[in-house]
């Protein structure tokens, strides 16, 4: 068994506002140094061992329904689930 | 004309759709369950608005995987007129059917009032009953709605007069160039984020969304007048 973690953010080029407004208020409270805040979703994933390459699995389920391409980045981890 | 109002988990419009078409419009209409499998009978289909799977994951990805899905690709590729509004226009982008994507609206509200919108195309089968650049009222009511693409389907978009319905007043919800509203490039899928089928009678705050459901009617008439 695997453990796949997912990690989606928005494209760079994709406006951010939820982000924006997380640094507006970190900077409110003082923390200044903070340049900027990305957003993103993060994914747990266990995967069944299969006939499947599970790098080949993982990206077609982003590319397909994890992630929308248009607007999304996505990164993704594999680990030996416990 | 019959008209296949399509029902997802968590959609609320369709209660408003089918009333468009039966009661003010006068055409036949059917609610349909996202696992039909077969729409060959309908002459148009209509994805309506709400929270579709509750928004799970983003607006309308996972209605995109529904059996139903399958069926409204096949009927655009048919040539039929296909409109979605609000949810169903996130649908619409998440399956691929229309280009760009909807965001979280820019400050990050749930905007629920009438808006103007400027008819930038009346040249479609959705808006041949209004005048070009015609100012209707038509209510929104989204919190993801802020129209987003690259540069580059920006432009094709233009360059196909894509774009069919802009915000006349102040834009909603951040939008790229004021975008309400797109068609595919062969003209027959509609996605917008305003709410025609809310503005059908005057007893209920105005009528201007009925010509957009008139023009796909005349439209259908029309081709079909030939082959009767």
């Amino acid at each position: 068994m695997k453990k796949v973690k997912v990690y989606v953010t928005l494209r760079e080029s994709v406006l951010d506002p939820q982000g924006s407004a997380v640094k507006g208020s970190l900077h409110t409270m003082g923390y200044n140094e903070v340049a900027d805040v990305r957003i993103g979703k993060y994914l747990e994933l266990q995967i069944e061992p299969s006939e499947r390459d599970v790098n080949t699995v993982v990206r077609e389920m982003c590319e397909k329904l994890l992630t929308n391409t248009v607007i999304e980045d996505y990164r993704y981890e594999v680990e030996e689930a416990n | 004309m019959k008209f296949a109002v399509i029902v997802f988990p968590g959609s609320n419009c369709d209660l408003d759709m089918y009333h468009a078409i039966k009661d003010e419009l006068g055409e036949e209409a059917d609610y349909v369950w996202h696992d039909t499998k077969d729409l060959s009978s309908y002459d148009g289909i209509l994805l309506p608005g709400g929270f579709s799977y509750g928004d799970y994951l983003r607006c309308g990805a996972i209605a995109r995987s529904s059996n139903v899905m399958t069926e409204v690709v096949k009927a655009a590729g048919a040539g039929k007129p296909v409109l979605g509004i609000c949810n169903g226009f996130q649908i619409l982008t998440e399956a691929g059917l229309l280009p760009g994507a909807l965001l979280r609206n820019k400050n990050l509200k749930f905007m629920c009032r009438t808006v103007e919108l400027k008819v930038a195309n009346n040249n479609t089968q959705f808006t041949n009953q209004y005048a070009k650049d015609e100012i209707i009222k038509v209510p929104i009511a989204h919190g993801e709605g802020n129209y987003y693409c690259d540069e580059d389907t920006l432009q094709t978009l233009k360059d196909n007069n894509q774009i069919i319905f802009t915000y006349a007043g102040e834009n909603p919800n951040g939008s790229l160039e004021d975008i309400a509203g797109i068609v595919n490039e062969r003209g027959n899928v509609l996605g917008m984020m305003p709410h025609p089928e809310r503005a059908v009678s005057e007893l209920i705050g105005g009528a201007d969304g009925l010509a957009l459901f008139k023009s796909i009617v005349k439209q259908w008439r029309e081709s079909h007048v030939n082959q009767a």
